[in-house]
């Protein structure tokens, strides 16, 4: 694709990633983000980062799917940077206005929550994913050592999915559906390649194979 | 929709425009200063005939003032009091019941009395409603979400409406049980909770003054997402307590199951009391968000018996509250 379209494409990403977070920066400050900001504030950055998650995972299979998609690789990185951007924003919520700084506040949760306990550890799978984000890094590690080390984005995203579901209250249903989307595109990856697998040719050579 | 005679509304009662101004919450309405002002002068002007809830006007309820009142808080406002709800049969986001309880039929609307009693009654709603005198009580509110609220509601002692039922002396426990249709609450299956709602208090919990039969809140008709037409409130318990829109009262002799208790009783208890003591499994409720505030201003810390302490303690002495949440 032209280099003009391509940075079109990304000042849009970069535009739609950040609204979310302008959104909730404006409300706070003229105080309209509903009954509950705190709520709102700490609802919308989980989400988002879910979401963005979610969409940097179905890159690589729309690309196997469909060749033509290439060029989606472009937009991995800044995706994942911007989940982790909201990811930060998440925990900063945690932080400052569930646990009003205290330490000792954020030990006991920590120790007794399941869903933070869950929460801190998917938070701590993304942070060595966003230092090694950087070209620098891939060539320092080299492309199969990066590789491996980004393979836990798959964990991340599992203990993220798990945390949504360890939060809300027994019985209710709402992450069923970015659930669905997750396993699907954790599944898509075996089975496209088990499908795309190389295979010996059964007949004389066939035109155009 | 509640149809009120003409004669039961004195022109007197009509809201006042200073109480209009106290009730009506800006913030959702007004994106700018240009926009507030146009929409004060248009505000004004409407005052006399649209009440807090705009087009779908409760009943002004004759109300006493009540020695029970809680002072010393800022009231949440009718519209977060009214938009930011817990009723799952309409569906789990906090958005939903104010979207969807529309269709909630407030009359007819009867609660009967059942269990043991001297025999069993069926109470028609404005035949409650003239039972005793209305009182304004406000209240805090405590959900076990740990968020909270200050409402000024209107109702009576349920220790009142109890003596009318005359329970048997082998009466230890009443249990409420909700408005359940699901033609009419098409959400409720966005959760796995059985319905209807199931909720029950100790017979001297029940009998304790606090303990408000509430049938309204702001000095009219409780809105349909706030439980209407009749509920029960216990300010001193987790919200999930004070069970919504009831229908039929029974007393037993055991007690009853109550639904969060049987969805998840490792996180609910029968007696759910406010106490900052006892975490809740998924987080600690040392501390509350009050509802309306800014983000910075929400976080308090939550209060033992949600500070009804003086009213209620006598309840519970010796007893293990960490064993009995």
């Amino acid at each position: 694709m032209k280099r003009s379209t391509l940075i079109i494409l990304k000042s849009l990403t970069w535009i739609a990633c950040l609204w979310l977070a302008a959104r909730l920066a404006w409300g706070a400050v003229t105080n309209n983000l509903g009954p509950d900001p705190t709520a709102e504030i700490a609802f919308s950055t989980g989400l988002a980062t879910l979401y963005l998650l979610t969409i940097t995972l179905a890159i690589t299979p729309l690309r196997r799917l469909f060749p033509r998609l290439n060029w989606l690789i472009e937009f991995r990185r800044l995706l994942g940077l911007f989940a982790f951007f909201y990811a930060t924003l998440h925990m900063l919520t945690y932080v400052a206005l569930y646990s009003g700084f205290s330490l000792a506040a954020m030990e006991s949760d920590i120790a007794k929550r399941r869903f933070i306990t869950m929460g801190v550890a998917a938070y701590l799978l993304l942070v060595p994913l966003a230092l090694t984000s950087t070209t620098w890094a891939i060539r320092k590690l080299g492309g199969k050592n990066w590789n491996w080390l980004h393979r836990l984005i798959y964990v991340a995203v599992i203990c993220g999915v798990i945390h949504y579901w360890w939060q809300v209250k027994p019985g209710v249903l709402t992450p069923i559906t970015i659930t669905v989307i997750v396993a699907g595109l954790l599944l898509a990856r075996p089975v496209i390649r088990f499908a795309q697998r190389p295979r010996r040719a059964e007949a004389p050579a066939q035109a155009g194979d | 929709m509640i149809i009120a005679k003409q004669s039961d509304i004195p022109s007197s009662e009509i809201t006042s425009r200073d109480d209009y101004f106290r009730y009506l919450s800006r913030r959702k309405f007004l994106k700018g200063a240009a926009a507030a002002g146009a929409a004060t002068a248009a505000a004004a002007r409407l005052a006399p005939f649209v009440s807090p809830r705009g087009v779908f006007a409760g009943t002004k309820l004759p109300t006493v003032p009540s020695p029970l009142t809680t002072t010393g808080e800022q009231l949440t406002t009718f519209e977060d009091i009214t938009h930011y709800n817990n009723f799952y049969e309409f569906g789990v986001d906090k958005s939903d019941p104010a979207k969807n309880a529309g269709g909630l039929p407030t009359r007819p609307w009867t609660v009967s009395v059942e269990g043991l009693v001297t025999k069993p009654l069926t109470f028609d709603i404005d035949a409650l409603l003239k039972l005793r005198p209305l009182e304004e009580r406000v209240y805090r509110h405590r959900c076990v979400e740990a968020w909270s609220m200050v409402i000024p509601w209107v109702g009576y002692s349920l220790s009142e409406f109890i003596k009318e039922c005359q329970p048997l002396s082998t009466a230890k426990y009443v249990q409420f049980l909700s408005y359940y249709d699901r033609h009419v609450e098409k959400w409720a299956g966005e959760s796995t909770i059985f319905w209807p709602y199931s909720e029950g208090l100790r017979m001297d919990e029940a009998m304790n003054p606090l303990a408000l039969l509430t049938f309204g809140l702001y000095g009219e008709t409780l809105p349909n997402q706030d439980g209407a037409p009749v509920r029960v409130v216990l300010p001193w318990k987790y919200g999930f307590k004070s069970a919504k829109s009831i229908v039929k009262v029974r007393f037993v002799a055991k007690q009853p199951p109550t639904t969060w208790n049987d969805m998840a009783p490792q996180e609910y208890g029968f007696y759910s009391n406010v106490n900052p003591n006892v975490d809740h499994p998924r987080w600690s409720q040392k501390t509350e968000r009050r509802i309306g505030l800014a983000f910075y201003a929400q976080r308090r810390a939550t209060l033992m018996f949600n500070g009804y302490t003086d009213q209620v303690a006598s309840l519970y002495t010796g007893m293990n509250l960490g064993k009995y949440y």
